[in-house]
């Protein structure tokens, strides 16, 4: 019996060894260890068997059992494991392959200029003011020093609706307007962008519509060295710290005196090239001490309070940020343009 | 306005400054120098030769075989074409290896079989343009006076060693219009002196006044007119040192009297004209404004119709001139002239504006006037021009000149103090120092403690207040100098308002849900303005506009997101999605500013999603435009105020279209582009909407609440409702919900049916309800109880009744 048992062991394990199915394995399981199984019978044949003999033959029975069910469940586990594998083996795919699209657009590369430009004011304690596009002739040139008749008029051939309305030209009536609003009390800072309309032809670098954004301060004791330091911080931030600044007196009927300041040419740094027109310098904006005119026709008495204001195009910024060669693309909206400024710089 | 270095120097001491240095100098003190042009630039081995000989060229009819001496060894042979190449004459010789502009090298060249050694040139070819080469020369070569030396440098006699820097005048420098105006500028900038120009006389015995008289009615228009008499004057060239300084400043030389007047126009500004005395038909001068629809041919031979805004110069009878902008052709100097009345007057800015603008007219002379000129400077640009004829017209000036004078001229005299200067530049200058730029300047000065009082020369007219007197400092001292500050004070919070915040939650959300920013013109056609308004009103028409396309302000942004469409579709991009938010604008009424509204916009169109390795592709519908739109109205808080009413709406689909309402009232609509709109525009189907922003932004809203998260478990219900087919589930969702309230928590939309086995007009829509008490555990009893009363509503008010 002893010997059967021994028998049975190596048989079993040798069946199991070789199973390559947790179904082939179960059926040996349910083959030697169910209750219908070659070793259950030798159990049952113990009667016959002398009582010294018994307790031997029964803990022989139990470990060839035990060593039996060991075996098919380090089988198992690794038949369960080799299964996995295959399982996984078999799902494998091209991790190459493009993704799901997730649909996204993205600003307009004028607005994300603009929006570049008031974060980094509000930074510095600005408020953002807006007016309307359609202006009186008041707030659009009286009320910043550009009486009916004066020359400068002529610089900026606008759209008018009827005489005393029109399309503005800048968005200096805006500065007008917040300064009336104040009731000529300080402080004032704002930044205000928005859309100006001019009697252009659209072409390469003209453009009947385009945006602008202008900057004023108002207050007590605020100096022309002010209005350099502001610049030159926002010229810095926009174009890299490494650009160089240079203010040039000029003439704006609403500021005096009058500034335009240049930023050393990014192209050739500042060695002369074609964007420069040999130069080395990229006119930016134009800027100024606030006219005494401009202020005390909104309410400030100037020998009190004084200001600065500035102003830019942004489609210009963004042409020399982004190497645009031509205005009409930010009207034009090919899409093909537009995705092309989705990337955060 | 061009400045040529080697002329300037004759008022103004330029040693040690290059014309490059001057170009920055003067940029950085503030007149931009937009660029210096070097006139001789890549031209050399260019000299005088005597044409010794010449003969036809025995092949060819059209060119002259010349022996030309050039001064060095043995005369040259050279093959010439131009017209006007004759014996005796001296010209400009390009030598063999010579080069002319464009790197043009001259060899040794054998033309129709006879030897050429070298070029003789026009001006043209020495890089002058057409435009303002003399006449007599324009067709031909350059003809030196007979006094030109053979062998010298050819472009030295025609002052091409120079170099000529082009000033960008802003309008408040109009004193640099001329080069007096500028020496004064370049020497005040280096500190050096300003030499004047000669206009000494040999006296006269017969005086001007026994010639004519002068008579001004429009006293405004012109307060002060000189009319000077030159007799005896011999009309020929010019000397060639003024001809060449005149083309270095863009004009073309004619005859000795007009280069003079051109002549003094650019040296001090002042634009003169010289009349035939002779051919005047009187002997007097009356300035009046014009007779509504008198006439006059002007040196251009054109007849110009002039009104009473017009001012003209007469003869006591009829125009002879329009002032200020131009002569009349019955007056012209000719070569037959021997008497000259030069006019040299005082003309009205806007008057000279008005005229040169009616009448097209812009010259370099009107253009003064209408800048202004230097009052005081009237008489001496007459004198000098004077000196001038009689120097190079063989002229005699008759004695004085005759004047109507009614021009007061008094100088501005500005005060401001040291202190003033500093606090507005932020500086720390001291009075010497502000003294000693004045002194440049070479304004007087006068200085009582912390006060520095200026009077300003009548040149530089554009000074007049303290703000100016300190810009003057500041650009002489240099911008360069001023320290760099930031302002100080109070602080102010910076931020942006709850309107900018909102509208830039708006602008991310629709850009993070797949839609590209656009943005597009405010002004379009008639047509398109009003298309899609949300709001109608009158259209505002601009007064002049450019072109048709561009006349009217919009007020809707629609129309112009379609042309982005159709532009890019156009493009192979026919799947897109883009939204702009922009002003429109409705009529006020006559002279009142319209109302501003900012609207939003969007177009989808094509293909919304395409994932095409897999096989999906989505095409747009409605309910994925109204997808955004609903996610938007969720972001800003307005979920429940917003509803879709159904909508006939001009352009779009009759029968999917909805108007947008917020707490009821109209706020713009969504649809789909009516497929004969898609047509036209060549458009995939087509799903839009616009919204009056500007309300939504405005919404005020609740603020944010945070509400108990349920501990009790809810039961849902759902329920499949035969409807009859025009029945909305709006009106379903809203039985259900005021029947449920207040264990219903949710109710939705979760199946639609409308196939063949629906009975004729019948649709089955199914919704799931769920049930919940925050405060206990719900039995199914009293779920049951309240569904059953909601099932009975939606029979009774819809006559839904369960699909069975
Ligand atoms: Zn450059």
């Amino acid at each position: 019996m002893q010997e059967r048992l021994k028998e049975l062991q190596q048989e079993a394990i040798q069946k199991v060894e070789q199973s390559s199915s947790l179904k082939e394995l179960n059926d040996i399981r349910v083959a030697y260890l169910g209750k219908k199984g070659p070793i259950t019978e030798v159990l049952r044949g113990m009667g016959k068997l002398s009582p010294e003999e018994r307790p031997v033959i029964g803990a022989l029975a139990n470990e060839v059992r035990e060593a039996i069910g060991a075996t098919i469940e380090a089988k198992q586990k690794a038949l369960e494991e080799k299964a996995v594998l295959e399982k996984l083996a078999s799902e494998s795919i091209d991790v190459t392959l493009p993704g799901r699209p997730v649909k996204v657009g993205n600003h307009h590369p004028l607005t994300k200029i603009i929006e570049e430009i008031e974060d980094l004011f509000i930074g510095m304690g600005y408020e953002i003011a807006e007016g309307p596009e359609v202006e009186q002739d008041y707030y659009n040139f009286e009320a910043l020093n550009l009486p009916k008749g004066h020359p400068a008029r002529d610089m900026q051939d606008s759209f008018y609706i009827t005489e005393e309305i029109l399309m503005r030209t800048h968005t200096s009536p805006v500065q007008a307007r917040t300064m009336e609003k104040h009731k000529g009390k300080g402080p004032i800072k704002i930044i205000c962008p928005g859309k100006v309309y001019r009697r252009d032809n659209d072409d390469a670098t003209h453009s009947h519509q385009f945006m602008q954004i202008e900057g004023l301060v108002v207050g007590e004791n605020i100096r022309m060295s002010d209005l350099k330091g502001t610049l030159e911080v926002f010229a810095k931030k926009m174009f890299g710290q490494d650009r160089e600044i240079r203010l040039r007196p000029s003439f704006f009927p609403f500021t005096e005196p009058s500034v335009e300041m240049d930023i050393s040419c990014k192209m050739c740094n500042g060695h002369g090239c074609n964007v420069c027109k040999q130069t080395g310098w990229i006119e930016i904006l134009g800027a100024g001490m606030v006219h005494p005119n401009v202020l005390e026709m909104a309410g400030y008495d100037s020998k009190k309070y004084t200001g600065f204001a500035f102003g830019m195009g942004p489609e210009r910024i963004a042409m020399l940020k982004y190497g645009i060669d031509d205005i009409r693309h930010f009207y034009t909206n090919d899409v093909r343009f537009l995705k092309q400024f989705s990337k955060t710089e | 306005m061009f400045v040529s270095y080697k002329w300037l120097q004759e008022y103004v001491d330029l040693t040690g400054v290059s014309a490059a240095e001057l170009a920055e100098k003067i940029t950085k003190s503030g007149i931009e120098v937009e660029g210096v042009e070097i006139l001789n630039e890549g031209i050399k081995g260019v000299v005088v030769g005597h044409v010794l000989e010449r003969e036809q060229h025995p092949n060819a009819d059209k060119l002259s075989k010349c022996l030309v001496d050039i001064g060095e060894g043995e005369p040259v042979q050279i093959i010439c074409g131009a017209p006007n190449v004759a014996q005796g004459q001296k010209v400009a010789v390009a030598k063999v290896g010579a080069v002319l502009p464009g790197n043009f090298k001259i060899k040794k060249a054998k033309l129709r079989g006879e030897e050429s050694h070298g070029m003789i040139c026009s001006l043209q070819e020495l890089g002058i343009e057409g435009k303002i080469v003399p006449k007599e020369y324009s067709e031909g070569i350059f003809v030196f006076p007979n006094s030109a030396e053979v062998g010298a440098d050819a472009l030295e006699l025609l002052n091409r060693d120079d170099e000529v820097l082009e000033l960008g005048l802003t309008p408040n420098r109009a004193d640099c219009l001329s080069m007096l105006g500028v020496a004064y500028e370049v020497a005040a900038i280096l500190g050096r002196k300003v030499k004047l120009p000669e206009t000494s006389l040999e006296p006269s015995s017969e005086k001007a006044s026994d010639y004519v008289k002068v008579m001004v009615e429009a006293v405004e228009d012109n307060p002060l007119y000189v009319a000077k008499i030159i007799k005896n004057v011999k009309i020929g060239p010019s000397p060639l040192w003024m001809q060449t300084r005149l083309m270095s400043a863009g004009i073309r030389p004619h005859n000795n009297v007009v280069d003079i007047t051109n002549y003094i126009l650019l040296e001090y500004g002042q634009p003169l004209h010289a009349f035939d005395y002779d051919r005047l038909g009187s002997n007097e001068i009356l300035v009046r404004r014009a007779k509504e629809g008198e006439k006059l041919v002007t040196l251009d031979d054109v007849e110009r119709t002039l009104t009473s805004d017009h001012l003209v110069i007469t003869n006591g009878k009829e125009p002879v001139a329009l002032a200020g902008v131009m002569g009349g052709a019955n007056s012209e100097v000719t070569d037959d002239t021997t008497m000259v009345l030069l006019e040299a007057a005082y003309f009205n800015g806007a008057t000279v504006r008005k005229a040169s603008k009616d009448h097209g007219l812009r010259s370099e002379a009107s253009a003064r006037f209408e800048k202004g000129v230097d009052p005081n400077r009237v008489r001496a640009a007459g004198d000098r021009a004077a000196y001038l004829m009689a120097k190079y017209a063989g002229g005699e000036v008759l004695e004085g000149g005759v004047e109507f004078d009614a021009l007061t001229v008094e100088p501005s005299v500005v005060s401001v103090t040291l202190e003033k200067i500093n606090r507005v530049l932020g500086t720390n200058l001291e009075m010497k120092d502000v003294k000693e730029i004045f002194d440049r300047l070479q304004f007087a000065v006068k200085i009582e403690g912390d006060m520095i009082t200026v009077t300003v020369p009548t040149r530089r007219w554009d000074i007049k207040i303290e703000e100016d007197i300190i810009e003057e400092v500041a650009r002489l001292y240099g911008y360069d100098n001023i320290p760099k500050t930031l302002p100080i004070g109070s602080a102010t919070p910076g931020k942006l308002s709850d309107y900018q915040k909102r509208r830039r939650i708006v602008r991310q959300y629709l850009e993070g849900a797949g839609l590209y920013q656009a943005v597009t013109y405010s002004l379009t056609s008639e047509e398109k303005a009003s298309q899609f308004a949300i709001e109608k009103r009158d259209t505002i028409r601009l007064a002049m506009p450019m072109s048709e396309e561009r006349s009217v302000l919009r007020l809707s942004i629609l129309p112009q997101l379609l042309e982005v469409l159709k532009y890019n579709s156009a493009r192979q991009n026919d799947s897109m999605a883009v939204y702009e938010t922009g002003n429109v604008f409705l009529a006020n009424g006559h002279d009142v500013l319209p109302e501003e509204k900012e609207h939003l916009a969007a177009a989808i169109t094509g293909l919304w999603h395409n994932h095409s390795w897999q096989g999906e592709k989505k095409p747009v519908d409605f309910f994925v435009l109204k997808g955004v739109l609903e996610g938007l109205f969720s972001k800003l808080g307005l979920t429940d105020r917003v509803t879709y009413v159904k909508a006939q709406i001009d352009g779009l689909h009759p029968g999917r279209t909805a108007e947008i309402q917020l707490d009821g009232e109209k706020i713009g609509f969504i649809g789909q582009l009516h497929p004969s709109v898609q047509k036209d525009l060549d458009l995939k189907d087509t799903y839009v909407f616009e919204l009056t922003l500007k309300t939504v932004l405005e919404a005020e809203t609740e603020s944010l609440q945070y509400e108990a998260i349920p501990r009790y478990p809810s039961i849902t219900r759902d329920i499949a409702l035969v409807v009859n087919k025009e029945t909305e589930s709006r009106t379903l969702w809203e039985i259900i919900t005021k029947a449920g309230t207040p264990l219903l928590k949710e109710a939705y939309v979760f199946d639609l049916y409308e196939g063949d086995k629906m009975e004729e007009g019948k649709k089955s829509i199914a919704f799931s309800l769920k049930y919940v008490d925050p405060e206990r555990t719900l039995t199914d009893e009293e779920v049951t109880k309240v569904h059953e009363r909601v099932l009975e509503a939606l029979k009774e008010q819809a006559g839904a009744v369960l699909r069975g």
